[in-house]
């Protein structure tokens, strides 16, 4: 499970001074779901999914994830999270098996169980004929499943996913979100972050959506739809971000 | 601080690091290959220009002569250089490089050779150019033998022996071993090479390991991982000492495989006079132990500055300036002159420099080699403890 509790995070710029990033942000994301954090680009999703994985440390408040706290125990929280997004590539030298490995070792995988664990998601991924192929030889489809390999190598119940289908072609996202289906189906908590609305209403059970750093309502699909009149998600996304704006009649 | 996990994180940036071609030309092939290059180049390119020159017989013009038959007589029969014709513009022709040099006879030479009066010869050549030189040198040889063969017949016929002009012989003998002799003339281009090329062999793993993780987009991954930052940079930084050390040992390995080489080539050409270029091998194992602190300072002073960098080609800039920072001090040590001081043997970088061209020497001053490798330790301790806080900045690891 993930908890956030007041997320805050706050950076320095020389030219526009204090920049809240993120602000006071709390919402909880239970496992067999799917919670979907939807903005446009700088709304801080990515930020707000860096502090779940300990890549950044709150300026204020905290999250919770698999009962360890972000901030007291981040190594704990790392070794039970998957973090998948666009900008995490992979090794160009190393081969994908190599890539896959080195991950689960440093997960603490001992050796027989790393095997049977690679043998198993390489089979399950499809991936053995290029599991001897350098990195920087892989198409982009393999590529993302090496990486889909190497979150899921540790098997842990968080998952995280940051825009993972960001620039990608239509089959390779649809392997992605496949795979993200998969993981709520086999009861792990996922959160994923997008901007994209088609993606939010085919996977997600619970919708956050995130403006200027704040998360400004959360909810399920049909619930969100009652409380702004609208179907169409982009209408209720523009209601909720601009809520002066008038719908666009065509 | 899990030392297993630095191993993985070491023995995953080692695979990488062998499987990149630009990492084994900066830290294997260049430390290799450079002193055999340079050497074969330099002596083999210069042995050929000399020899070409000694072949030659070099053109000489001779100025004024007219009143010394005798003299020009034994010049024409001088099989060494060949003598042309005078003319007015012999200077230019000197420079034009067609004539090597001239010889400049005063008026009534040997009139004045018979009264005994004294007189000069003058010859005329064009400095910094090898076949004028060499022109020179026989123009000389043939006047300074002229002037012997008059000495001698002149003390002969007064029934005087030629050893009355010396008395005595006077003769310089070394009594340095060989390996002090070549750690005076070699040895402080040992200690300066160890140093400049452990750095050289950081810079490339350096700027990878860091600017280059952030550029492919690895950085990300690697910091989603449960490594703790502490064993993250541990393993890199290990990385980046090996290939620091991996280049000192390579180059002078090299570099002592070369001068052995040259030693005897030039032992077979010289018909057994050895030239002096052995090293002492427990001096430059000392060296190495000197460099082993530096080294762990270059290393994580450089990863520290490339982390800063987002790129590659930023790193780069960074870091240019520093080389020429740790490449002053070294070349400082090795000018004639700049000795060990005890304020000297606290400044990074310039205090191993020194010492080194000491160790190689043969002198040990055991007290400032302690102070040396502790101070460069502390140093180096301090770099470390840089790079690790450093890897903990956000503000430096997700820098836009």
């Amino acid at each position: 499970m993930i908890e956030a509790r007041g997320l805050s995070k706050r950076f320095q710029d020389k030219k526009r001074g204090e920049i809240r990033a993120v602000d006071n942000v709390t919402f909880r994301c239970q496992p067999g779901q799917i919670y979907g954090l939807l903005g446009a680009n700088g709304a801080g999703k990515t930020t707000t999914l860096r502090m779940l994985a300990t890549i950044l440390e709150p300026t204020d408040g905290t999250a919770v994830v698999c009962g360890y706290d972000v901030v007291e125990n981040p190594e704990k929280v790392r070794a039970n999270v998957g973090f998948l997004s666009t900008a995490t590539a992979l090794y160009p030298r190393l081969t994908a098996q190599e890539l896959v490995e080195y991950f689960g070792r440093l997960n603490g995988l001992d050796e027989a169980v790393l095997k049977k664990r690679v043998d198993e998601i390489f089979q399950r991924l499809d991936m053995n004929d290029f599991r001897d192929r350098r990195c920087d030889k892989l198409s982009t489809g393999m590529k993302q499943k090496t990486s889909i390999a190497r979150t899921l190598v540790h098997d842990p119940p968080v998952m995280i996913f940051d825009e993972p289908t960001l620039g990608l072609d239509i089959m390779t996202a649809r392997t992605i979100t496949a795979f993200i289906r998969e993981c709520r189906d086999r009861g792990k908590t996922v959160i994923f972050s997008t901007h994209i609305m088609s993606e939010v209403e085919k996977l997600c059970d619970v919708i956050g959506v995130i403006h200027d750093g704040k998360l400004l309502t959360k909810g399920t699909l049909a619930r969100l739809r009652d409380q702004y009149g609208e179907h169409d998600l982009e209408e209720i996304f523009i209601r909720v971000v601009s809520p002066l704006q008038t719908k666009v009649e065509v | 601080m899990d030392l297993k996990t630095v191993g993985i994180v070491y023995r995953k940036e080692f695979t990488e690091w062998v499987r990149d071609r630009r990492t084994l030309i900066s830290t294997v092939l260049v430390p290799l290959l450079i002193f055999p290059i340079m050497i074969v180049g330099i002596v083999g390119v210069s042995s050929a220009m000399v020899g070409k020159a000694k072949q030659e017989t070099p053109k000489v013009m001779i100025i004024g002569g007219e009143n010394s038959p005798k003299l020009l007589a034994n010049l024409s029969k001088f099989e060494n250089i060949e003598i042309v014709p005078y003319a007015s513009n012999w200077k230019d022709q000197i420079s034009n490089k067609e004539v090597r040099a001239a010889a400049e006879i005063p008026r009534g030479f040997e009139t004045s050779l018979e009264s005994g009066s004294p007189q000069t010869v003058k010859i005329y050549y064009y400095e910094g150019e090898l076949k004028s030189s060499f022109g020179a040198d026989r123009v000389e040889k043939f006047f300074k033998d002229y002037r012997d063969s008059v000495v001698k017949e002149r003390l002969a016929a007064k029934n005087l022996p030629a050893s009355v002009l010396s008395p005595f012989e006077v003769k310089q003998e070394n009594v340095a071993p060989p390996e002090k002799v070549s750690g005076a003339t070699i040895g402080t281009f040992v200690g300066y090479m160890v140093i400049i090329l452990s750095m050289t062999g950081a810079i490339y793993p350096a700027i990878e390991l860091t600017a280059g993780e952030k550029e492919r987009g690895t950085m990300e991954t690697i910091l989603s991982s449960p490594i703790s930052r502490l064993d993250l940079v541990l393993g890199k930084f290990l990385l980046v000492f090996s290939a620091s050390i991996a280049a000192a040992i390579l180059s002078v390995t090299s570099m002592g495989t070369s001068f052995a080489v040259l030693s005897h080539v030039h032992l077979s050409d010289s018909g057994g006079q050895a030239l002096q270029l052995n090293l002492g091998w427990l001096s430059v194992v000392f060296v190495f132990l000197m460099a082993l602190p530096l080294s762990v300072l270059f290393s994580a002073l450089l990863m520290t500055i490339a982390l800063f960098a987002k790129s590659y080609k930023e790193a780069q800039s960074y870091l240019t300036p520093i080389t020429f920072v740790a490449v002053i001090p070294a070349i400082a040590s090795v000018m004639p002159g700049v000795e060990l001081t005890p304020k000297l043997a606290l400044v990074p970088v310039l205090n191993t420099s020194l010492v080194c061209k000491e160790i190689m020497t043969g002198t040990y001053h055991w007290s400032s080699i302690a102070v040396i490798f502790a101070s460069t330790c502390a140093y180096a301790a301090v770099a470390l403890f840089l790079a690790v806080k450093t890897f903990q900045r956000e503000s430096v690891l997700f820098r836009s």
